[in-house]
C-alpha cells in the first residue's frame, strides 16, 4: 500500500503520474509553442524522477542519466525546436488533432490496456518502481498515438521525442537504467535525430511548400 | 442532542458566510485590477434590498416559476448541511453521501433550467440550453472524481473520506492530485466563474446563469443569488476540506472548534485569492470551447482513477 512507502518512493510514483499527465497534455495541446513547453516539462519531470530513483536505489550512474536527460530533453531539444519553429514562421499555427476529445479518450483506453499488459511483469519484479512500468508503457503508446493523430511534421517530432522519453522512463523504472554505454549511445542518437529533423523540416517545406505531411501521400502535385 | 445543535449552528454559519466569500473574491479581484473594492458587506446589503422589494412576475409565469427559487434554495441548503464545514462526524453528515450531494445540485439545476424556459423569453431558453450542455459534461467528470475519492477512502461519505485523509498523515497521492485539479475545473464550470461564465456581467452573447434568472425579481431573485453564492462556497469548502483537511475538528470541544473555524477561514481566504488571480489572468473562453475544457476535467479525473489503480493499489 502507498501509505506505508517512504516519502521518496511516494514522490517517484507521483512524478510518474505527472509524466503521464504531460503526455495527455501533449495530446490535447494544439498550439506549437506551448506543445514544445509541455515537452520540456516532461523532460524535466523524467529527469527529476531518474534522479529520485538514483537516490532511492543508491545507483550513482543514474545521476549521470538524469543529468543527460535534463540537458538534452528539458533544455537543448526544446530550445532547438523552438528556434526552428520561429525560423520557419509557424509558431502561431494550429497543429491540433482533428478530434481532440476522441483522441484523449483513446489515450485513456491505452492506459487501461497498458495496465493489463504490464500486470504479469509487475508480479515478477521486486523493485520499488515496478508499478511505474505500466505508466512508462502508456507514455510510449501515447507518444505513438500523437504520431498517428497529428498531420503536421513538428507535432510528429514532438510525439516521437515523447515516445523516446517513455522508453527511457521504462528502462529506469524496470531495470534501474540500461548500461551507461547504451544510454550514452541513445542520447547521442536522439541528439542527432533532432538535428536531422530540423534539416528535414526545411526540405519538406521546400519540396511541398507546407509542413503538413499528409500531402506526402499524393505522388503528383495535381489534385485528382 | 448537542451534536445536532452544533450541526445546525455549523450549517447556519455556512449559509451566513456564503455572501462574505463571494465579496472576498470580488475584493481581491478589485485589488488586482486597480479598482476600488466594494465593502465586504455589500452582498448582504444587496440581499436585504432584494428581500424588501416587491416581486414582479410575467403574466405567462406558471406555479413552477414561483416554487423554483424555494426548491433551489432548499436543495442547496441541504447540500450545505451534508458538507463537513468545521467538524467531522456530525450527525448531518451521515444523512447523505457525496453522490446525493451531486444529486442535490442536479435537482436545483433541473428546476432552474425549467424556470428559465417557463416564461418563454428567448434569453431564458438559451440560458437553459447552455446550462444543460455544460451540466451534462460536468457531471461525469464530477462523478469520476468522486468515485476516485471513494476508492481511496473506501467510502462515499464525505466525513469518512476526510477522516481517512486526515488519519494517514502526509501521503503523496497522485490520484488525489488529479482529482483536485478535476474538481477545481468542475467547480469553475458549475459555479459559473471565468473562464466558463462571467458572474459580473449580463452580456447577452455569453451569459449562462444570468440568462436563466433574468425574469426573477424581489425575494425570488435574492434566494437564487444566495443559493449561487452558497454553491460557490460549497465547492470551495469541498476542495479545502477534502484535500487540505488539517485543522478540522475531529471531536467536539471549544478549542478544537475555534481552531477549526480559524483554519477553515484561512484556507478559504487563500483559495478565494487563488480564484481571483485565476479570474484575472484568464479570459472568458468561447462557449464552444467549454466542452473541451470539461473533457479535460473528465480526462484528469480518469487519470486520477487510473493512477490510483495502477500506482497505489498493487
Amino acid at each position: 500500500m502507498l501509505a506505508q512507502l517512504p516519502l521518496d518512493e511516494q514522490a517517484i510514483l507521483t512524478l510518474a503520474a505527472l509524466v503521464m499527465f504531460t503526455s495527455f497534455a501533449l495530446l490535447a495541446q494544439s498550439r506549437v509553442v506551448p506543445m514544445i513547453h509541455v515537452f520540456a516539462w516532461q523532460g524535466l519531470l523524467v529527469a527529476i524522477t531518474t534522479g529520485l530513483v538514483a537516490f532511492a536505489s543508491g545507483k550513482h550512474d543514474l545521476y549521470i542519466s538524469a543529468l543527460l536527460t535534463l540537458l538534452l530533453k528539458a533544455l537543448f531539444i526544446p530550445w532547438l525546436l523552438h528556434r526552428l519553429v520561429t525560423r520557419l514562421g509557424i509558431d502561431r499555427d494550429e497543429h491540433g488533432a482533428e478530434h481532440p476529445a476522441t483522441v484523449l479518450l483513446i489515450g485513456a483506453l491505452l492506459v487501461i490496456f497498458c495496465y493489463y499488459v504490464a500486470e504479469p511483469i509487475r508480479e515478477l519484479s521486486a523493485s520499488i518502481t515496478r508499478n511505474t512500468i505500466a505508466i512508462s508503457m502508456a507514455v510510449v503508446l501515447l507518444g505513438l498515438l500523437m504520431l498517428v493523430s497529428r498531420g503536421k511534421a513538428v507535432a510528429q517530432v514532438v510525439g516521437f521525442m515523447s515516445l523516446e522519453n517513455g522508453l527511457f522512463f521504462a528502462a529506469v523504472a524496470a531495470t534501474h537504467g540500461m548500461p551507461m554505454v547504451v544510454e550514452l549511445g541513445i542520447a547521442f542518437d536522439v541528439l542527432v535525430a533532432a538535428v536531422i529533423f530540423g534539416v528535414f523540416f526545411f526540405h519538406i517545406r521546400d519540396s511541398i511548400d507546407s509542413l503538413d505531411v499528409d500531402q506526402l501521400n499524393r505522388l503528383t502535385e495535381k489534385d485528382q | 442532542m448537542s451534536d445536532w445543535l452544533l450541526a445546525l449552528l455549523a450549517t447556519l454559519l455556512f449559509v451566513a458566510l456564503a455572501p462574505l466569500f463571494a465579496a472576498w473574491v470580488k475584493r481581491v479581484k478589485c485589488w488586482l485590477q486597480n479598482r476600488r473594492a466594494p465593502s465586504l458587506l455589500q452582498p448582504y446589503r444587496d440581499l436585504r434590498r432584494l428581500f424588501a422589494k416587491q416581486v414582479v412576475m410575467a403574466q405567462s409565469a406558471s406555479p413552477l416559476f414561483v416554487i423554483t427559487p424555494y426548491v433551489i434554495a432548499g436543495a442547496t441548503l441541504l447540500a450545505a448541511m451534508v458538507v463537513p464545514f468545521i467538524a467531522v462526524n456530525l450527525p448531518t453528515a451521515a444523512i447523505a453521501d457525496v453522490i446525493v450531494l451531486a444529486g442535490f445540485f442536479a435537482l436545483a439545476r433541473f428546476f432552474l433550467a425549467l424556470a428559465g424556459m417557463d416564461v418563454g423569453t428567448a434569453f431564458g431558453g438559451m440560458g437553459s440550453s447552455r446550462e444543460m450542455t455544460i451540466a451534462a459534461l460536468a457531471e461525469p467528470a464530477m462523478l469520476t472524481a468522486v468515485f476516485t475519492l471513494a476508492m481511496v477512502a473506501s467510502s462515499t461519505n464525505l466525513s469518512t473520506v476526510i477522516e481517512h485523509i486526515l488519519g494517514q498523515g502526509l501521503v503523496l497521492r497522485p490520484s488525489l492530485l488529479f482529482v483536485l485539479l478535476a474538481l477545481v475545473l468542475v467547480g469553475i464550470a458549475e459555479t459559473g466563474r471565468i473562464p466558463v461564465d462571467n458572474p459580473a456581467t449580463h452580456l447577452e452573447l455569453t451569459m449562462i446563469h444570468e440568462a436563466m434568472i433574468l425574469e426573477y425579481s424581489g425575494r425570488h431573485l435574492a434566494l437564487i443569488e444566495w443559493a449561487a453564492q452558497l454553491k460557490l462556497l460549497i465547492y470551495a469548502v469541498l476542495i479545502v476540506n477534502i484535500f487540505f483537511p488539517w485543522g478540522i475538528a475531529t471531536h467536539i470541544s471549544a478549542t478544537a472548534l475555534g481552531v477549526s473555524i480559524a483554519a477553515v477561514c484561512f484556507k478559504l481566504m487563500v483559495l478565494g485569492m487563488l480564484l481571483a488571480v485565476g479570474e484575472t489572468v484568464l479570459a472568458k473562453m468561447r462557449l464552444f470551447r467549454v466542452p473541451t475544457f470539461l473533457v479535460l476535467a473528465l480526462t484528469l479525473a480518469l487519470i486520477g482513477l487510473l493512477s490510483h489503480i495502477i500506482l497505489e493499489v498493487g
